[in-house]
């Protein structure tokens, strides 16, 4: 678990407008980790996500991955890296089958110059590989699923091929933006052991979550962002005790007391 | 708009045909029906336009053939960038203006034969188009389309200006075709292959990476794909086949003028794929096959041309606003028949 750290986000800050959606956030993750970033809503943590993977500039601050600096970079450079990200919002292309959806992350340079021939596996053949990385993520092979209209799919197998898509790349890292957002309990269910077997092939992950009790089944590390500021850090027990936390989460709740006293 | 609206009694069914191939498997092979429902719509598109030629026999509607094929292309890569990038492009007359220039420069001030005028001016032409365009890559919808609108009327104005490449006159004297077989042919072959090249680009792993910046370019960036680079590839293509036509109507009229960069080139292509249906790629063709020669027959009228032109554009958007060719291949895919409710 003490590997290297694969990224390094150090004083990463960005206002929008005069809002300040990042200050001064610092963080390590460290390879083949698990690593929760949680935070109330509207705490920075997406825009963190952006930040990291290029899709927003942020105004100051450093992000080295496997200690280059890839603070300045495109997100489709960045991608290349191995470094990829799923989206909050699901973005399939949806007038696309589903399997034909990871034909776009395969034939990325990345995946041309690390999946064999030419991304497309032994055969060349890309659709093949991609029903190959479907079923891995929970597609059922035999069934009609893979072949369907990304349009047609419910959110549960949308969220996994927002994961495949990452997965076709053969990252190093995985960013996950709320990946059990919007599930029923037994779709979380089964997505947790999918994580877990993730981390165990070696990719490394950060992982955005409302849903604590899974993430903490997960995560070793978790970090607590609060109005764009880095509250606290450290093992998931600590993390949840500290007064700090408690209060930027159940705020809302003292001001519920304090509405039923008044 | 229908004769026999649906009641509370009855209603219309819509049924897959009974063939297998329509799941797109092996069964394409599996019987001589399955081939021919495959084959037949696309060898009777092909020989039509093969034979277009002697149908029409007179000189001035082998002309028009011509223009339809031109126009054709410009609809074609139309349709490919609209529906399939996602980019709206007005560019018609700016690809057929810099690939008709380029190929009269060739031919006039250094001698070259069409042979080699257009091959080079299509593919010269193309990249000065892209080049032209790629500032514009990151915008979308009409911001793109008022950009690319805008390079044809800005060359217009500076040729005129600047009295550059003939002026106002325009370039005289440019080589035409030795026959006018070659012409003929020359045009509705590369139509051909244009058409089932982009059909067939489409279904690529490319065509699905240009499919995927239209539904959604975050996606493709984040798929570690430059989206600037593949929407850059795309207006090749469409530049290429613009070009190629603005050369060949500079060899069959035999002058280059600046009225290369009217606004038809530009239009005309999207009228046409709003009647031939968006998407289809056959459609805008086929639209055009029927726009030009109705503008062409309606010359009788006189000035009342325009009026009864878009008069009939009207009609077809009002009552068949999918598009001629969506509507016939649902009629083809499907059957419908009145059912008790």
């Amino acid at each position: 678990m003490s590997g290297e750290n694969i990224l390094q986000v150090t004083n990463v800050s960005k206002t929008f407008g005069g809002v300040q959606a990042l200050l001064n956030v610092s963080f390590n993750v460290r390879q083949g980790e698990v690593f929760g970033i949680i935070g109330p809503n509207g705490s920075g943590k997406t825009t963190l996500i952006n930040c990291i993977t290029g899709f927003i500039k942020m105004d100051s601050g450093k992000v080295l991955y496997k200690g280059d600096d890839i603070s300045r970079k495109a997100p489709n450079q960045i991608a290349n890296l191995g470094l990829t990200r799923t989206f909050q919002i699901m973005r399939p292309y949806y007038s696309l089958p589903a399997y034909k959806n990871l034909i776009v992350p395969l034939f990325s340079p990345r995946a041309r110059r690390t999946g064999g021939w030419r991304g497309g596996g032994k055969l060349g053949d890309r659709g093949t590989v991609s029903i190959d990385i479907l079923e891995e993520i929970g597609f059922e092979r035999d069934s009609f699923v893979p072949y369907k209209l990304a349009s047609s799919l419910p959110t549960g197998y949308l969220k996994r091929l927002e994961l495949a898509r990452c997965l076709a790349l053969r990252p190093d890292l995985i960013l996950c933006d709320e990946v059990f957002s919007g599930l029923s309990m037994s779709e979380i269910a089964s997505m947790v052991p999918l994580i877990e077997k993730l981390q165990m092939d070696g990719i490394t992950l950060v992982m955005i979550e409302h849903r604590l009790r899974e993430l903490f089944r997960v995560a070793s590390r978790v970090m607590v962002l609060n109005f764009g500021e880095k509250l606290t850090e450290g093992i998931p027990e600590v993390v949840m005790a500290d007064e700090r936390v408690k209060e930027a989460y159940l705020g809302s709740e003292k001001l519920l007391d304090y509405t039923f006293e008044a | 708009m229908d004769k026999n609206p649906a009641t509370a009694e009855r209603r219309k069914e819509r049924l897959d045909r009974g063939i297998k191939v329509r799941t797109e498997g092996i069964y394409a092979i599996s019987s001589w029906q399955e081939m021919c429902y495959l084959v037949l719509p696309r060898l009777i598109l092909i020989l039509g336009i093969l034979l277009l030629p002697f149908m029409m026999p007179s000189l001035y509607w082998n002309r028009v053939i011509s223009i339809v094929g031109i126009y054709g292309l410009l609809a074609l890569g139309f349709d490919f960038l609209a529906h399939y990038v996602g980019l709206v492009s007005l560019g018609g007359s700016l690809f057929i203006g810099v690939g008709g220039y380029l190929a009269a420069v060739l031919n006039k001030s250094f001698g070259l034969s069409p042979l080699f005028t257009i091959p080079i001016a299509t593919l010269g032409g193309a990249i000065i188009c892209t080049l032209l365009i790629l500032p514009a890559l990151p915008l979308r919808g009409v911001y793109f389309a008022i950009v690319t609108l805008m390079y044809p009327l800005v060359l217009f104005r500076i040729i005129e200006a600047l009295n550059i490449l003939g002026g106002t006159d325009g370039i005289l004297g440019v080589a035409s075709f030795p026959n006018p077989w070659v012409e003929q042919y020359l045009i509705l072959v590369i139509v051909i292959i244009a058409l089932f090249g982009l059909r067939r680009l489409v279904n690529e792993d490319i065509g699905l990476v240009f499919r995927g910046v239209k539904d959604n370019d975050q996606a493709v960036k984040a798929s570690g794909l430059s989206i600037t680079y593949y929407k850059a590839i795309a207006v090749f293509i469409t530049s290429a086949l613009g070009c190629f036509g603005g050369a060949f109507f500079v060899h069959i009229y035999m002058v280059a003028g600046i009225s290369l960069f009217a606004l038809d080139y530009s239009v005309i292509p999207i009228a046409a794929t709003v009647i031939g249906g968006g998407g289809t790629l056959v459609g805008p063709l086929l639209g055009c096959f029927i726009l030009v020669p109705i503008s062409e027959l309606l010359r009788a009228f006189g000035t009342l041309r325009i009026v009864f032109y878009s008069v009939i554009l009207l009609a077809f958007i009002m009552f068949r606003s999918e598009g001629v060719m969506v509507y016939a291949q649902r009629k083809y895919h499907q059957f419908e028949r009145w059912v008790k409710v």
